[in-house]
C-alpha cells in the first residue's frame, strides 16, 4: 500500500512549522529570512503561500506514475512502493530533463553549486521505513497536513467534501490529476489561483504515457527499418552488379564480332 | 613556416579567448554563474542551440550516405566525403557541447550503465555515441588514404554496408526523438508547437536542413578554395530540397489544421510572430525562390535558398525549446553573452577543424579527376558514349 499526504487548506493557520521541519529534516538553512521566501527552491523543498488570508502549501505530489522517473536517462529518480518519489544524486549526471518534465515544476537545481543536485521533496522516506508520519505532517499543529494511507486519505477527504460541501471547492486535486498523485489538496479556493497547473490542462493521462506511446515502438522499429534499409541497399547494388555484367557480356559480344 | 595575422584569424582569436573564459565561469563558478538558465528554464541556449541545432544540421551526412550509398545517386558522390566529415565534426562538438550543459559531465558515462529505456533522452544519448562511432569509422578512409594503408580501408570497406545501414537507422531514431523528447511537456509547451507529430517533423526537418546544409558547406568550402561549385550537384540537391520542403510545409499544414490550429496562428500575438518568422524562412521564402527556374540553376540562387531555409529551422528549433516556453514560465529567457560566447568557440573550432581536415585529408581528392572528366564532356557529347568513358577512367 502506498502512503500519502492530504492537504487541508481550511484547516491551515499559515504558521510554516511545516517548513521549520522540513528545512530541519533535509538539513537546509531556516531562519526568518528563509521564511519570508514564497518561492521553493534548491534551499526550500515546501512553502506555505498567503493570498487573502487564506493559505495554501507547494510541494513535490510524488505522482503514482512520475514523469520526472520516466524521463531521467540513467534512473537517477524513482517512486518507491511505499510512495515517495525519491533521488539517487550519485546516479545524476544533472542534464535537467526532469526539471522541464515536471508538469508542477517541482524539481529545483544547484545553480551556483559545481557539482549541483536536483532537490525536491523526497516525502522522508527514511521516516516512512522507520513507521514514522513525514516531518511536516508530525509537527503540523492543526492537522491540515496528514499523513496515511492514499486509499483512506482519499475517503477521508470525500467525507469532508460531503459533510462541509459549502467550505470547499468540489474536487481532490491530485485525485486523478496527470494519473493521480500522492498529495491530495482540499481547499476553499482553487488551487490554480497559487500557481498550481489547472486539472484541464493536466488531464487525467499520466505523463510517462506521452512519450511512452513512442518509445514502445522503438523496438519493433529498429529490426523492421534494418531490414527495409538493408532490402534498398542489397536491392539498388544488385541492380550495379547486373549492369556491369550485361555490359561485360556486350564487350564480349563486340569483342567476338570483331 | 610564417604566421599571418588574416582577418578571420584575428576573429577567430576574439572568439577562442572569449570562450575560454567563459569556460573558466561555467567550471569554477557553476552553471548559474555562466548563463541565464534559472528553476523556470532550466534548458536554455545550449540545450536549444548546440544540441536541437547542431544535430539538425549535422544531418547532411546521413541525407548524403542515404542518396549514394542506399539509392545509388551516383552523382552526388563528390559530397560524401565533405558531408561526412561536416557530420563527424557536428557530433564531436555537439558532445563537447553537452559537456558544458550537463550538470555533472564527469558522470557522462552513467548513461551506459545506468539505463532507463523509458527515457527519451537515454535513447537520445545512446545513439548519439553509437553514430558517432560510425561517423568515425565512416571517415577513417581518409586517414588511411592519406597514411597509405590500403588494408585498413579494405577493412573498413568490408563493414561499409552496415555502417551504411547502421548509420541511417541511428539517425532516423535519435532525428526524431530529439522532438520526443518535448512530447512529455503538454502543458508547458505552447499549443503551436506541442504536436503528438513532434517526432516526424523533427525527422522530416532533418532531411531538408541536410541536403540545404549540403548545398551550404559545398558552396562555401568552394569558395574557400578558390573554385567554382560543381553546378550539377548544387541543381540536384536544389530540386530535392524544394520536394522536401513542400512535403514538410504540407505536413505541418495538416498538423495546425487536425488540431484546429489555423485560426489561432494567423491572430497577432508573441508566439504568432515567431512563428511567422519561422514558417517565411523556412517554407515560404526557399519555396518561392527555388520555384524560379532560373534560381534554382544558379549557384547563387541556390545559396541563397538553402541559408534562409536553415535559418527557418533555426528558428523553429528555437521557438520550440525556447518561445515555446515563455507564456507558461510568465517571462523571457534572454542567453547571457557567456552562454553566447560557449556556442560561437564551439562553431569557430568546427570551422578550423573543417579547414585542418581539408588541407591534410583527402577530403577533396575526388574532385581532381573528376574534373578531368568534365573537361572531357563536351568534347565526347552527345552523351551516350560519356558512361563508358568513365568507367574506362576508372
Amino acid at each position: 500500500m502506498s502512503k500519502a499526504l492530504l492537504y487541508d487548506a481550511t484547516m491551515c493557520i499559515g504558521c510554516k512549522q511545516c517548513e521549520a521541519a522540513c528545512a530541519q529534516q533535509n538539513k537546509l538553512p531556516y531562519d526568518d529570512n528563509v521564511a519570508a521566501e514564497s518561492v521553493q527552491s534548491e534551499h526550500k523543498f515546501t512553502v506555505v503561500l498567503t493570498k487573502n488570508d487564506k493559505f495554501m502549501r507547494r510541494l513535490c505530489m510524488h505522482c503514482e506514475k512520475p514523469a520526472c522517473a520516466s524521463v531521467c536517462p540513467v534512473g537517477a529518480l524513482h517512486k518507491t512502493l511505499a510512495g515517495p518519489v525519491v533521488y539517487d544524486v550519485w546516479k545524476c549526471i544533472g542534464c535537467r530533463y526532469c526539471m522541464t518534465a515536471c508538469a508542477f515544476a517541482q524539481p529545483k537545481y544547484e545553480w551556483q553549486s559545481l557539482n549541483p543536485r536536483v532537490r525536491k521533496c523526497i516525502m522522508c522516506p527514511d521516516r516512512i521505513a522507520e513507521g514514522k508520519q513525514t516531518a511536516c505532517a508530525e509537527i503540523c499543529p492543526t492537522g491540515a497536513t496528514k499523513f496515511g494511507e492514499r486509499d483512506d486519505l482519499v475517503a477521508e477527504a470525500r467525507e469532508r467534501l460531503r459533510n462541509n460541501p459549502s467550505a470547499y471547492v468540489p474536487r481532490i486535486y491530485g485525485l486523478t490529476e496527470v494519473g493521480g498523485t500522492s498529495v491530495l489538496i482540499l481547499s476553499s479556493q482553487n488551487v490554480e489561483e497559487y500557481g498550481y497547473p489547472s486539472s484541464k490542462k493536466l488531464g487525467e493521462t499520466p505523463m510517462p504515457e506521452y512519450t511512452g506511446r513512442v518509445m514502445e515502438r522503438i523496438p519493433d522499429f529498429v529490426p523492421l527499418w534494418s531490414l527495409v534499409l538493408g532490402g534498398i541497399y542489397w536491392i539498388s547494388h544488385r541492380r550495379e552488379e547486373v549492369a556491369a555484367a550485361e555490359e561485360e557480356e556486350q564487350r564480349e559480344k563486340n569483342g567476338g564480332a570483331r | 613556416m610564417k604566421f599571418k595575422l588574416t582577418f578571420w584569424r584575428a576573429v577567430f582569436m576574439v572568439i577562442m579567448a572569449m570562450g575560454l573564459y567563459s569556460t573558466y565561469v561555467r567550471f569554477f563558478r557553476g552553471l548559474g554563474a555562466v548563463s541565464n538558465m534559472s528553476d523556470q528554464f532550466p534548458w536554455g541556449f545550449w540545450i536549444g542551440f548546440d544540441l536541437l541545432c547542431g544535430v539538425m544540421l549535422a544531418a547532411g551526412g546521413f541525407c548524403m550516405v542515404g542518396a549514394v550509398y542506399l539509392f545509388n545517386v551516383e552523382r552526388l558522390h563528390s559530397v560524401i566525403r565533405p558531408a561526412v566529415l561536416t557530420a563527424f565534426l557536428g557530433y564531436v562538438l555537439f558532445i563537447v557541447g553537452l559537456l558544458f550543459d550537463l550538470g555533472r559531465p564527469w558522470y557522462i558515462w552513467h548513461q551506459l550503465i545506468y539505463m532507463n529505456p523509458h527515457s527519451v533522452m537515454f535513447e537520445v544519448g545512446i545513439c548519439v555515441m553509437s553514430y558517432t562511432t560510425v561517423l568515425f569509422f565512416e571517415f577513417l578512409p581518409n586517414v588511411f588514404e592519406k597514411l597509405n594503408f590500403p588494408f585498413g580501408i579494405k577493412c573498413v570497406r568490408k563493414i561499409y554496408p552496415a555502417l551504411i545501414v547502421l548509420a541511417i537507422l541511428l539517425s532516423t531514431l535519435h532525428q526524431s526523438s530529439l522532438g520526443s523528447l518535448y512530447l512529455i511537456m503538454p502543458s508547458k509547451l505552447h499549443p503551436f508547437w506541442y504536436t503528438p507529430a513532434l517526432p516526424f517533423f523533427f525527422f522530416g526537418s532533418a532531411i531538408a536542413v541536410g541536403i540545404a546544409m549540403t548545398i551550404f558547406e559545398s558552396t562555401q568550402s568552394a569558395k574557400a578554395r578558390g573554385r567554382r561549385p560543381e553546378l550539377t550537384v548544387l541543381v540536384e540537391l536544389g530540386g530535392a530540397l524544394l520536394v522536401a520542403l513542400w512535403v514538410n510545409a504540407m505536413l505541418r499544414f495538416e498538423d495546425f489544421y487536425h488540431r484546429g490550429m489555423l485560426r489561432e496562428i494567423v491572430k497577432p500575438s508573441y508566439e504568432a510572430y515567431f512563428l511567422w518568422l519561422e514558417l517565411a524562412l523556412a517554407f515560404v521564402i526557399p519555396i518561392a525562390l527555388l520555384s524560379f527556374r532560373k534560381i534554382r540553376l544558379s549557384p547563387n540562387g541556390l545559396y541563397w535558398a538553402s541559408v534562409i531555409c536553415l535559418l527557418g529551422f533555426i528558428t523553429n528549433r528555437l521557438n520550440i525549446s525556447l518561445i515555446g516556453f515563455e507564456t507558461y514560465v510568465g517571462h523571457h529567457y534572454v542567453p547571457k553573452w557567456t552562454e553566447f560566447s560557449v556556442t560561437l568557440m564551439i562553431i569557430a573550432m568546427g570551422f578550423a577543424l573543417f579547414a585542418v581536415a581539408v588541407k591534410y585529408l583527402p577530403i577533396y581528392a575526388e574532385e581532381q579527376e573528376r574534373v578531368v572528366v568534365e573537361s572531357l564532356e563536351p568534347e565526347t557529347a552527345p552523351g551516350a558514349a560519356t558512361p563508358v568513358l568513365i568507367h574506362a577512367g576508372d
